[in-house]
């Protein structure tokens, strides 16, 4: 049954985040002396609160309307006490299930998310990009497929056909909901980050992260976030033994890459040791 | 433009033998344009002399720009007479809250609940209209121009800068600036350091060689080690941006409610000494019904 998108996107101020960074907002911030950096951390490692907070510091009510990417820079623009409230009024909103009906596994997408945001950031620096923008192929990488938690949240009856399909059959994920519910969780999260007024190429990067070799003038970040989405998929089936077979990439990943798939994971610095770092975070 | 100090202590009303000669009412600013139209700047217990006087001059457009909605901000308001009167007209400006999505008009009707206030927002009988701002959009009053700038505290809050017949002045509201959340040790350090200084760039730029500035010097220096966060500048904070923007004279104010006269004479004195008037920067305490003329 095709998705009523608008509706979908409407529901999102309802989203809660997830149990770990719940926990752990509303354990630090009980102390009035709380620590902005421990703060700071615990917003950009969850996907729902760093869109909330993106999503106010991007609001027509600053004069840096679409500029703020980071959680940092949020910060250093509307100060810490503000981004505290929001994440302390996303805390007690209440906490995303570990199990929903649609049966999205939602650590596995949590880690999937800091995964690519993690590749994401050390492509950018691997293709020398100035370190002040570094950051925001961090949270591009984080937020790609904030669509996906949309439909598991709010459609569950709808996406649980997705994914009861997608274990049974090889086509990609996007491919059976386009076919399935007439959109991706791409064009939802895309649709999302625009309608908060993201910085546009947040928006494109998590729009175009499925159909990056069809789209005109890629920006550097869409590229990278297509690339990284690749590479941590190629990633996480290594580990778990399975045949991975080295991903297609585009010809425009290709020459911006500059390199193999499995050259880049070969230079990645610290790769492994960074996805654990971050996996220790949540508590995964 | 003749600016004049209402109310300059910080938190919460001071009355006292002790408060006599800086004031005890807090934050408000009334300010008469060369074309004698009125601007006030928040509404703490300050604002209830002030809708006193201007009684004698009804009926009366003023425009309220409040920087933030904590109390002592806000709290005279309910007093402020001009309000209840039919014929005047009060045009009030302030932030949206985007955190609990209230307006200036819901936060302020708030505290006149039937709980909190016999009289509610919705039975004052003046013309009251609500204004909501976005930063960096200046509102235009006869030739006078006043533009809100997002400054740090704990809730929104807005500096305004008030441009006039080539014056300007500038009040912080309450600010605290922006600090590094990272040791120097740590990864993050520098790229937020660059942010932060960028940031400050900004606001430098905006006050640049403002005629007269009002600001928050809530701390000294020593008390600001265990007051960091609270939303709040020191004196040494507040002379530094100032001398950066070439600020020509510097008025501090938001003195902490429990400093006495005495105290803040010692403070003054030894502010005067290490920075002594000098040309194109001139330094001085806020008190309590004291005139800037610009």
């Amino acid at each position: 049954m095709p998705i009523n998108k608008d509706e979908l996107v409407k529901m999102v101020d309802e989203v809660p985040a997830f149990p770990a960074s719940v926990h752990k907002i509303l354990d630090i911030t009980s102390n009035t002396d709380c620590s902005p950096k421990e703060l700071v951390a615990i917003i950009e490692h969850d996907p729902i609160l760093t869109i909330k907070v993106l999503k106010l510091v991007n609001s027509a009510y600053f004069g840096l309307s679409r500029e703020v990417t980071s959680v940092n820079h949020a910060v250093v623009y509307v100060g810490i006490n503000t981004i505290k409230n929001v994440a302390i009024s996303v805390a007690t909103a209440g906490v995303l299930p570990d199990k929903n009906k649609a049966g999205l596994d939602m650590d596995a997408f949590w880690l999937h998310s800091l995964s690519v945001g993690v590749i994401g950031r050390l492509l950018a620096k691997k293709h020398a990009v100035p370190q002040t923008q570094q950051a925001n192929y961090f949270v591009a990488g984080l937020l790609h497929d904030i669509g996906k938690v949309l439909f598991a949240h709010f459609k569950p009856n709808d996406y649980k056909p997705v994914l009861d399909t997608k274990a049974r059959v090889p086509a990609p994920l996007f491919k059976i909901e386009r076919k399935m519910l007439d959109v991706t969780h791409s064009q939802l999260g895309g649709m999302l980050a625009e309608k908060w007024q993201l910085p546009p190429d947040l928006i494109k990067a998590i729009r175009n992260h499925h159909r990056i070799g069809k789209i005109s003038d890629p920006c550097d970040i869409e590229i990278a976030i297509s690339a990284a989405n690749k590479i941590s998929h190629y990633v996480e089936e290594k580990q778990h033994d399975i045949e991975a077979q080295v991903p297609k990439i585009s010809e425009v990943e290709s020459e911006w890459l500059g390199q193999s798939i499995e050259d880049v994971i070969h230079s990645l610095d610290n790769l492994e040791e960074e996805i654990d770092r971050a996996k220790a975070f949540i508590n995964i | 433009m003749i600016i004049r100090l209402r109310g300059v202590r910080g938190s919460i009303p001071v009355p006292g033998p002790n408060t006599v000669k800086y004031g005890g009412n807090t934050t408000c600013l009334e300010i008469i344009t060369d074309e004698k139209e009125k601007i006030v700047i928040d509404s703490g217990s300050g604002i209830r002399q002030l809708g006193l006087d201007q009684m004698a001059e009804m009926p009366v457009t003023v425009n309220l720009f409040i920087t933030h909605t904590h109390w002592d901000h806000i709290q005279g308001l309910p007093f402020y007479t001009p309000l209840f009167v039919p014929g005047n007209k009060i045009n009030i400006y302030g932030a949206f809250d985007p955190v609990y999505r209230k307006d200036i008009r819901e936060i302020l009707a708030a505290q006149m609940e039937y709980c909190y206030f016999p009289v509610r927002e919705s039975e004052l009988n003046a013309d009251i209209t609500y204004t909501s701002l976005q930063e960096g959009e200046p509102v235009v009053i006869g030739s006078t121009q006043v533009t809100p700038i997002l400054l740090n505290h704990p809730v929104l809050n807005y500096g305004y800068k008030i441009e006039s017949n080539n014056k300007k002045f500038f009040f912080t509201g309450d600010y605290e600036p922006a600090t590094n959340i990272y040791d120097e040790a740590d990864d993050g350090y520098a790229l937020y350091q660059e942010m932060v200084d960028k940031q400050n760039e900004i606001i430098t730029q905006f006050i640049y060689e403002a005629d007269a500035a009002v600001m928050d010097a809530q701390y000294t220096k020593e008390e600001y080690v265990t007051k960091k966060g609270w939303g709040h500048g020191t004196y040494d904070s507040c002379i530094a941006l100032a001398k950066k923007a070439k600020v020509k004279q510097l008025f501090l104010t938001h003195h902490d409610p429990t400093r006495t006269d005495d105290q803040l004479d010692t403070i003054f004195d030894d502010l005067k000494n290490t920075y002594p008037d000098e040309d194109g920067f001139i330094l001085s305490p806020a008190k309590e019904g004291i005139e800037i003329v610009l």
